[in-house]
């Protein structure tokens, strides 16, 4: 026996060693790359815990200081900019968002799933080219159709009306949605709908019953990108809406700049506070769309 | 309550690609058949096209005397097992036994009524709340069939049903479809089943006839028994049965198969039915119908392995270059099998002969072989 425990008892005590060095190493590690990550986190972060700071403070402090912490700090930045120069408070100028936001998610929902389904399961003629001319206006800047739409919603006398916001992506003018959807759809079984058919399904049923639910999680983040882009879009309103009475948020973070003598700086950053927050609320309501993503799709044997 | 056939159906995929060779079937009504082969000889292509789900390049469908080549898969009065179940994700198992009612349209009590009905049959009441992610593969599998069975088809077609269930649910489900084929022919509905799977256990125990393809080709449509017992060519003979049916090359002469220096009198009732001109030609035998014998007529072969399965052991033997399987009991192994060289003696009326050429087996109807 004792031939036996003593080699052990030595090697138990080198073991020993050995695990609290390690133990001791891989807490130095993490230590250090915590401080790290946490470092540059907060280095990209700053600008946006600054901007609510600030929005805090009074005019004068604004400038003082890099600092993000209020000395007295004041809501008379919010209460003033949402009073707004013009006859309209901000509340007004966010309901137009809505009223801009709410058909073209809608719009670009329907549309996109009807195509993207179309494009996904269905042999047509002419397929490949129009799929090709998806892609395409996927890789052409928007730039390049301004001028062409302008004159076009012109024409039809659009102008100064949410329709030329609506319209396109009600259209299923956004080829990116259309792409990201044919891409999902690709990847989701078809013995679902071959079943939905057999039971008597026709396509329109099929999609609706069928497809929409299993579609779900991508549906969710087409709707949370739509809803962002459009919330952040500043050139589209500025083009198409001249009347102040119209304007979305975006404009009119614009409109306080340009009307205002002496910028009055904290109602400025106040409301820029208050433009961001829905976004923000919503991405971080609907995370887990993201998370659980493809996996929600057909049951595995 | 209905006659399915095929005639002279094809398949061409992208123009060039040609899986089914124009197949002729006929299905009689309330008949349970199979259609079993290797993977890629386009049993579920076939069965695809009697579903609708699949366009048909040429040749009919006819079901129930109707020719269905362009009708949708609803109208063709069939419902569809998949190998994956292919439950709704999203909805729970009352809803996906339900839907094809509820498309149809029919009145709230009958669809409520008929869900009672299959999921008492098939014993899945406690599971109707609940979504398929939280069924067991069985349990899945029973859903998918009670989905089937629901709308009281004439025909339904099974894709591989079992294929993604343990040894042990499969061997239960096969008896239990079996059993519901025959209790509903019992109260008078007699639905005829197409039944597609690429396991020859499965063709064998629960078809009344099985259609063995290949390559997009039938080899041979036939009872069970008459598979077994009269493969109508090589591949026929190679497919059924297990272990798989000794082929062994030679030319006969004289009513005697030659094999290297061996010779195996083929027995006068075979040889008399087989022409005497001499040939080249494969010999067939069921490793089932060896006998170990210590003298007399028979092969010699070196033992080269012996598997116990228990109640027998498979012995692997050389003879004459050849690999030859035979199974036999446990005892007669423990008697006379423990030597280096084994003497297994054929039983003379199970054997066939098959032309080597185009793999027709000639011991049937005494045809020739081409010398």
């Amino acid at each position: 026996m004792a031939d036996i425990t003593m080699p052990k008892t030595a090697a138990r005590i080198s073991d020993e060693a050995a695990a609290a060095k390690r133990a001791r190493m891989d807490l130095i590690s993490a230590v250090v790359r915590y401080s790290l990550l946490f470092g540059v986190g907060f280095l990209m972060l700053y600008p946006l815990i600054w901007l609510v700071g600030a929005s805090f403070k009074t005019n004068s402090e604004i400038f003082a200081g890099a600092g993000f912490l209020p000395e007295s700090p004041t809501v008379e930045g919010y209460v003033q900019g949402w009073q707004t120069s013009t006859p309209y408070t901000f509340g007004r100028f966010f309901w137009n968002s809505f009223l801009i936001i709410l058909p073209k998610v809608i719009g670009t929902a329907i549309s996109c799933t009807m195509v993207a389904y179309a494009f996904a399961r269905f042999e047509f003629p002419l397929k490949k080219i129009l799929f090709g001319s998806v892609i395409a206006v996927l890789l052409l800047p928007n730039v390049v159709t301004r001028i062409p739409q302008y004159i076009l919603f012109r024409d039809l006398g659009w102008l100064d009306s949410f329709l030329p916001l609506w319209v396109p992506s009600a259209l299923a003018g956004d080829a990116f949605f259309v792409f990201m959807l044919v891409q999902f759809l690709r990847s989701l079984p078809t013995d679902m709908e071959e079943a939905a058919r057999v039971d008597g399904a026709n396509s329109l049923q099929t999609l609706i019953f069928i497809v929409v639910p299993m579609l779900g999680p991508a549906l969710v983040s087409v709707c949370l990108f739509q809803f962002m882009w459009t919330m952040n879009d500043f050139l589209g309103p500025l083009i198409y809406i001249s009347s102040v009475d119209k304007y979305p948020v975006s404009l009119a973070l614009k409109l306080s700049i340009d009307t205002t003598e002496a910028f009055e700086w904290n109602r400025i950053l106040a409301m820029s506070v208050l433009t961001i927050t829905p976004a923000l609320v919503v991405f971080f309501a609907a995370q887990r769309y993201f998370i659980e993503g493809i996996s929600a799709g057909g049951r595995k044997g | 309550m209905a006659q399915v056939q095929l005639k002279n159906l094809e398949k061409v995929y992208n123009k060039t690609n040609k899986v089914v060779h124009g197949i002729d079937l006929d299905i009689k009504d309330g008949e349970f058949m199979v259609l079993v082969g290797p993977s890629g000889c386009a049993k579920s292509t076939t069965l695809r096209m009697v579903a609708g789900l699949e366009d048909i390049t040429a040749g009919d469908v006819i079901i129930g005397g109707e020719r269905v080549n362009d009708l949708s898969p609803s109208k063709r009065q069939i419902a569809m097992v998949f190998q994956n179940y292919a439950l709704y994700p999203h909805m729970k198992v009352r809803g996906n036994l339900s839907f094809g009612l509820r498309i149809a349209g029919r009145p709230k009590a009958e669809i409520a009524a008929a869900v009672d009905k299959v999921a008492e049959i098939l014993e899945i009441e406690p599971l109707l709340d609940r979504l398929p992610k939280q069924l067991s593969g069985g349990q899945a599998q029973r859903v998918a069939l009670g989905r089937a069975l629901i709308k009281n088809p004439g025909v339904f077609l099974f894709d591989e049903p079992l294929s993604n269930l343990d040894a042990k649910l499969r061997a239960s489900m096969r008896v239990r479809i079996t059993d519901l084929h025959r209790q509903l022919k019992a109260e008078g509905s007699s639905p005829t089943v197409i039944y597609v799977t690429h396991d020859q256990t499965e063709a064998m125990t629960m078809g009344d006839r099985i259609c063995v393809m290949q390559a997009g080709h039938i080899m041979q449509v036939a009872t069970p028994k008459e598979l077994y017992n009269a493969p109508a060519n090589l591949f026929v003979a190679g497919f059924i049965g297990t272990p798989e049916m000794n082929l062994v090359e030679g030319a006969m002469e004289g009513g005697e198969f030659i094999m290297g220096s061996q010779r195996l009198a083929l027995g006068s009732d075979l040889a008399g039915r087989l022409s005497s001109q001499p040939g080249n030609a494969v010999l067939g035998i069921r490793p089932q119908q060896f006998s170990l014998v210590s003298e007399g007529p028979a092969l010699q072969a070196k033992l080269v392995n012996a598997e116990f399965m228990g109640h027998e052991v498979y012995m692997h033997a050389d003879c004459e270059g050849r690999r030859l399987v035979s199974v036999v009991g446990a005892a007669e192994f423990e008697a006379r099998g423990q030597s280096d060289v084994i003497r297994l003696r054929p039983d003379p009326k199970t054997l066939h002969v098959f032309d080597k050429s185009d793999g027709r087996n000639v011991s049937l109807h005494g045809g020739s072989i081409a010398a």
